[in-house]
């Protein structure tokens, strides 16, 4: 574990901010150099299987040590040396894109456009960027720290206050 | 008529001749009890109450003896068991499901979910699902047991007894 | 005929039709287990290209487990995969507990490690169940739910209910077993691999069967890893990958059992596959209830774990040679769950659920979220239903054993 960490430490030095040892390796890094950095992980490494991608909102977390919004958590596993690495990235709100790592592993496309419907992150190059969970209409990232947990009547979703209207009236 | 003199009280309203084949009974009550002894459910399982009903529909709990057979269409069945959570994107969908099925028609809201939103007091969640639907019958329980829901359709059964002038010419 | 023999003499290549024909099998199918849309474009009965369309059944749990307690939030993880729900919470708890640096008595791990495998075997009974009654054979339903009925009884005397036992605690397990359940467990045990032997006989070599599942959907072993398949799907195309033995967690450390592989990676591997786990599930139950003599009388649920209602901050006395008894008025404020994350994973029956846990110090989580694995197999059937008929759609829905509770959370 200790040589795949002082490896890509040595090859990318100007990508890496920093490395922290919490339960799993953590490796936090710069969104320019993104894509090298994960076809060199897959390609090189080993790192066939991505586990999880997902997305964390900041917005007045106590402990915040960094200026941006967003962070993107990946969790990437070794099958044959049995390692698990965890990547983040920091994601500014005023220009929140992201690079899209759909060309190397096929689980990301699901992932991104979960991660666009509920924080709004647009991921770049990825085929199909469209809402998944929520109506294809919806206004607004759900999982946002400004959305309410429970829409009360006038912020309701248009479709559905028009549909309980049609059918209080007929 | 002299007819009257010879007849059997064999349940409150219905007389029968002892001797024959006749029962002299309001149309009332044969259209009813007809009707409550062959409700006929669609498949309309959402979460996780649809395990239980399909638990209730399998060999332990049969449903069969009932009469009670699930019919995949809308346009064959009867009744509307709405099974597990019904957010709002999936609302329209309901409503058009029961819109297809004939006259009469029944609904039961089974679980927590489908009775007022459950646990689940969120944005994508509609509470309950009399806000679109005419609900007969509410079963609570998350999920509720496949007795509660026996109870439920045989309370159906007695609601569907007491109707009165739901045919033909006062439909 | 005479009329068709004209129209058909008179009908040339021009005339066939070109254009591609959309078919919606919509939310409410009887055979697509729960909410899933799938828009199918189709050429005759092939399926050309084939897009699932999720999000009926999005209750926002990701959302409402930012709102609750960490424990509250075990009750919400019944219903994700309200199949297996023991597999859900033993997720989240085993999260949780690394959150907050718990270490749970032994007796409690072999408890949990009996629930999920008892978990285990009741998804693969209902996963046989509607997958044979899709594919056409009905009597293997009523077999399959009347095992199933055995074990949901047992789970109410264990725990009181019989779908959502939110059992599994953060910390330990809610109770003990009493003697009559243990009792119950080893007959079960003893009499449900005769059960497993009949429902083979009933489709095993059965030709239908053969001839829906052979051959159907077959995923290579790199393509499978690239599409993020886990558990008995990713199994049965060969790779031997199973949480269970790569991270152990709970009890899995010290039972034996082997993990059952395929070789070509189509139907009727994953359906053996499957088969050959309910056996090894019983012997893993086996082995944990002799264990289980050794550990009598141990505490079921960690010392320190958190009472129901977790407070904000609690007071610790200053570090001193005897602390002072009674209510502290000067000490070291210090927050219940610290401040950080976690990430925990385990071999749940469909595949691999992994939970990632964030925390700021206060009593609820600051994000929660969940990798299901019914996520990602909805998001690989376009790339294993292409050249295939509608019919060989229903089987792949099947074998991949979904439940849209689990995917759209």
């Amino acid at each position: 574990m200790e040589e795949i960490l002082k490896r890509i430490k040595e090859k990318f030095p100007s990508v890496i901010l920093e490395i922290q040892e919490k339960d799993y390796p953590t490796v936090i890094c710069k969104r320019r150099g993104f894509l090298e950095f994960m076809k060199y992980l897959k390609d090189e490494e080993g790192f066939k299987y991505l586990i999880d991608l997902a997305g964390v909102d900041y917005l007045n977390y106590p402990q915040k040590n960094f200026e941006e919004r967003f962070e993107v958590v990946y969790h990437l596993y070794n099958l044959d040396n049995r390692v698990l690495l965890r990547i983040k990235v920091r994601v500014p709100e005023a220009d929140n894109w992201q690079y899209s790592v759909t060309s190397l592993w096929e689980t990301a496309n699901w992932f991104e456009r979960e991660c666009y419907d509920m924080f709004g992150i647009n991921f770049k190059g990825h085929p199909n960027l469209k809402r998944i969970l929520m109506p294809d209409d919806w206004e607004g990232h759900p999982l946002r720290k400004d959305y309410p947990l429970y829409l009360e009547e006038e912020q309701e979703w248009t479709k559905y206050k028009e549909f309980i209207q049609k059918i209080k009236t007929s | 008529m002299g007819i009257e003199k010879n007849v059997v009280e064999v349940a409150p309203g219905i007389k029968h001749i002892p001797g024959t084949p006749v029962v002299i009974s309001p149309i009332d009550k044969i259209i009813n009890w007809a009707r409550a002894g062959s409700m006929w459910p669609v498949t309309f399982g959402l979460a996780c109450c649809a395990i239980e009903m399909m638990a209730t529909g399998a060999s332990h709990f049969d449903l069969d003896r009932y009469g009670i057979i699930f019919r995949a269409t809308p346009r064959q069945a009867d009744v509307l068991i709405v099974a597990g959570t019904v957010t709002k994107k999936m609302a329209p969908i309901v409503r058009r499901v029961y819109d297809q099925m004939p006259e009469p028609k029944y609904v039961i809201a089974m679980g927590s979910c489908a009775c007022s939103g459950g646990i689940f007091k969120t944005y994508s969640v509609a509470q309950g699902a009399d806000e679109f639907l005419p609900v007969d019958i509410y079963v609570p329980g998350c999920p509720p047991r496949p007795e509660a829901l026996l109870f439920g359709l045989l309370q159906l059964q007695e609601k569907i007894k007491r109707e009165a002038k739901k045919w033909g010419f006062w439909r | 005929m005479a009329t068709y023999l004209e129209i058909n003499k008179k009908q040339t290549k021009e005339d066939t039709w070109e254009e591609p024909f959309y078919l919606n099998m919509g939310p409410q199918h009887p055979s697509t287990h729960g909410v899933l849309r799938l828009y199918l474009e189709l050429e005759g009965e092939t399926i050309v290209n084939c897009t699932p369309i999720i999000g009926y059944l999005h209750r926002g749990v990701e959302k409402l487990g930012e709102n609750l307690n960490y424990n509250q939030t075990i009750v919400l993880s019944d219903r994700l995969d309200y199949i297996a729900s023991a597999a859900n919470n033993t997720a989240f708890a085993l999260a949780f507990e690394k959150l907050m640096n718990l270490e749970v008595p032994r007796r409690a791990k072999l408890l949990r490690t009996i629930v999920c495998e008892m978990a285990r075997i009741c998804n693969h009974l209902l996963w046989l169940a509607t997958h044979a009654l899709d594919i056409g054979a009905m009597t293997v339903f009523l077999y399959c739910f009347r095992d199933r009925e055995w074990l949901l009884n047992i789970y109410e005397k264990i725990c009181g209910a019989r779908l959502t036992h939110s059992y599994v605690r953060v910390g330990g397990v809610r109770q003990d077993f009493t003697k009559e359940i243990i009792d119950e467990l080893y007959k079960f045990t003893e009499e449900f691999p005769p059960r497993i032997y009949d429902y083979e006989t009933l489709i095993d070599v059965n030709r239908i069967w053969l001839k829906r599942t052979k051959g159907i959907a077959v995923v290579p072993a790199e393509q499978a890893i690239n599409l993020g398949l886990t558990g008995p799907v990713l199994r049965g195309s060969g790779v031997p990958y199973d949480v269970r033995k790569f991270r152990p967690y709970d009890a899995y450390g010290e039972v034996e059992f082997i993990v059952p592989t395929g070789k070509n990676g189509d139907t009727y591997d994953r359906y053996r596959v499957r088969m050959e786990e309910l056996r090894q599930s019983n012997r893993i139950i086996r082995q944990c209830l002799d264990k289980l003599s050794e550990t009598e009388g141990e505490p079921v649920l960690a010392e320190n774990a958190p009472d129901l209602l977790i407070p904000e901050r609690i007071k610790e006395p200053k570090p001193q040679p005897v602390p002072k008894k009674g209510v502290i008025f000067r000490g070291i404020d210090k927050p219940v769950v610290p401040p950080g994350e976690a990430f925990a994973s385990i071999e749940s029956p469909k595949g691999e659920l992994a939970v990632y846990v964030v925390s700021d110090g206060s009593n609820k989580p600051w994000r929660l979220r969940v990798r299901t694995p019914s996520f990602v197999h909805i998001s690989a059937i376009p790339h294993m239903a292409k050249n295939h008929m509608i019919a060989d759609l229903i089987a792949i829905i099947g074998t991949l054993d979904i439940v849209l509770g689990d995917s759209d959370r």
